[in-house]
């Protein structure tokens, strides 16, 4: 399949089933809301060595939000319950909690079979010092706890879902540059989507890794065979003029989620097209045998996965 | 099919125990069943119809017509479906309420909402004392659902209410909120004396400063974007509250003579 001059290999993304939340965090303004959120989401690119892979999903108007102020929506994404439920609990608390004015709500609530009830504000209550109050209101308990710069609010639990983590595509070009502009527009068409995030640095990886090792404590290490510099060394999987290549992974509610992600970003990443240096696009996978989820990316552009 | 319509012949002479004639306890039974349920009136048992003109047959949508205020525990223990009462209601109207929504079309007695757990009570007149308040030997008075008064409520409303939502347009009396252990009253018009008296926990939304005694504890001036959420949840109930926007309010905090943990929120 070749779009726009860039060839589209005959290759899946292969993904895992994660566990995955979404909190509403609001603010005086949004630029407080920012504060919170990014912290909240910092160091969370890769549940490898993060716990969790966390970012914003997007931005929330007033009108959107419990509380009537302005606000994001933050996705968080682990690979077990238990991890998700104690890292959620730990930066609300160093990240939220902390952040003048903000607050912080369920994002996913309904239906019981689906969704799990998992504690946000139930445990950050007791920083109140008996002092917190309850409110039951519309069927759900908020926490108001007193902190210096008033109250502190938060909503007693937020949902948490069956997810999928690691959809990805890689993108391959004749330079470093052309590589980035690529993921960059990518990431700016694949942003206004709901319900997924792309947990990297801007949304991009550049280390993608394969698994073990030389090095007998390392379980992952660097994909030499999608490395440029290596091209002569290994069996590599890139043709001569291929001199970067980057990759955006993908972190969703559902697979179908994860497709549309998929079929928006390779689209426009190939807009720029072989004229700009963009000759391929391929995916990560571990030959279909460690994660339940394939995604055909022939089939995702073609509308059919 | 039309809503069971009760309407009541001749002014009783006695008190009627309405609580047979709820949604949930006449759900499928044939109206000449529902005609021979014994009320208890005073000391006697009369059969329904020699009560009331019944007829229709929806069950879940039953109209009282006629009442003059010795109909006492109408809508009691209530579950599911929808009272609506024409006239004045007597004592105890949606006593120990668990569900369905009762709507009183003038006022109701002592104990409206007492021990009420989930519903709506929307009494349009006036309520009487004791409003969502534990009856003698109850150690907890309302304890969910919510209740709007149009018109005023008397002394000791919401008195130990444990949880649930108690709103009141009018005017209320003499210790409102006392012994309160949690849940939300609002009063849009004056409150009475000692207001909050003996309040464990629990929120008294105020428009109006009311004299408050020693042991209520000024905390104030706030702005609490918690209010917003509040005012949310009062959106679709039939009462003014739901216009409400003000989130500046007077805090003060008590009863510290009862663990303190209560508050009054004096909108600005």
């Amino acid at each position: 399949m070749i779009l726009n001059g860039v060839t589209i290999d005959d290759t899946f993304a292969e993904a895992f089933n994660m566990r995955g939340t979404r909190v509403i965090i609001t603010a005086q303004n949004l630029k407080w809301a920012y504060h919170a959120a990014n912290a909240m989401t910092g160091f969370a690119t890769s549940v490898i060595a993060c716990g969790v892979e966390a970012a914003i999903e997007r931005e929330l108007t007033p009108v959107e939000t419990p509380d009537q102020r302005p606000g994001v929506s933050i996705l968080m994404f682990a690979m077990g319950s238990a991890v998700l439920m104690k890292q959620l609990e730990t930066r609300l608390g160093q990240c939220v909690l902390t952040c003048p004015t903000a607050a912080a709500f369920s994002g996913i609530d309904g239906d019981p079979e689906t969704v799990t009830r998992i504690g946000l504000g139930k445990n950050l209550r007791f920083f109140g010092d008996g002092y917190q109050i309850s409110k039951h209101l519309g069927g759900k308990r908020y926490w108001r706890v007193p902190v210096m710069d008033g109250e502190f609010l938060t909503e007693e639990t937020t949902g948490m879902v069956r997810a999928i983590g690691g959809g990805n595509f890689l993108v391959l070009a004749e330079s470093q540059p052309q590589a980035l502009a690529a993921c960059e527009a990518a990431i700016e068409a694949m942003r206004k989507l709901p319900n997924i995030i792309m947990p990297f640095p801007g949304g991009v990886v550049r280390s993608g890794s394969k698994v073990g090792s030389k090095y007998k404590s390392m379980i992952a290490s660097t994909n030499d065979a999608f490395c440029p510099t290596l091209k002569g060394l290994v069996k590599t999987q890139l043709s001569p003029e291929i001199e970067s290549v980057m990759e955006i992974v993908i972190d969703g509610l559902t697979a179908d989620d994860i497709s549309k992600a998929m079929r928006i970003g390779i689209t426009a990443a190939c807009e720029l097209g072989a004229a700009n240096g963009i000759r391929r696009i391929s995916a990560g996978n571990y030959g279909g045998k460690l994660g339940p989820h394939l995604f055909h990316l022939h089939k995702i552009m073609r509308g059919t996965a | 099919m039309s809503a069971l319509t009760f309407r009541l012949k001749d002014a009783p002479q006695q008190r009627i125990d309405m609580s047979p004639l709820t949604p949930d306890r006449l759900a499928g039974i044939s109206p000449a069943d529902i005609a021979g349920i014994e009320l208890q009136c005073g000391k006697r048992k009369l059969r329904a119809a020699e009560i009331f003109d019944i007829s229709g047959d929806d069950a879940a949508e039953i109209d009282i017509i006629n009442s003059g205020g010795k109909l006492d525990h109408i809508g009691s223990r209530m579950q599911v479906g929808r009272i609506t009462l024409t006239g004045n209601a007597g004592d105890y109207a949606g006593f120990e309420m668990r569900g369905g929504e009762l709507v009183i079309q003038g006022n109701a007695e002592a104990f409206a909402a007492g021990g009420m757990r989930g519903g709506l009570l929307h009494i349009q007149g006036s309520a009487g004392d004791f409003l969502g308040s534990a009856i003698a030997g109850e150690r907890q008075g309302m304890r969910g659902g919510t209740v709007v008064v149009t018109g005023n409520a008397g002394d000791r409303a919401g008195d130990q209410m444990r949880r649930g939502l108690l709103l009141i347009e009018g005017n209320v009396g003499n210790y409102c909120g006392s012994r309160m252990i949690a849940g939300t009253i609002g009063v849009l018009g004056d409150v009475g004396q000692y207001a909050g008296y003996a309040m464990r926990r629990g929120t008294l939304l105020l428009q109006k400063a009311p004299e408050l005694h020693a042991t209520i504890m000024d905390c104030g001036l706030h702005t609490l974007p918690y209010l917003n959420l509040m005012y949310k949840s009062f959106a679709g109930l039939p009462t003014h509250f739901s216009r409400l926007q003000q989130i500046r309010v007077r805090r003060y905090a008590g009863d510290i003579a009862n663990d303190g943990k209560g508050e009054i929120l004096i909108l600005q």
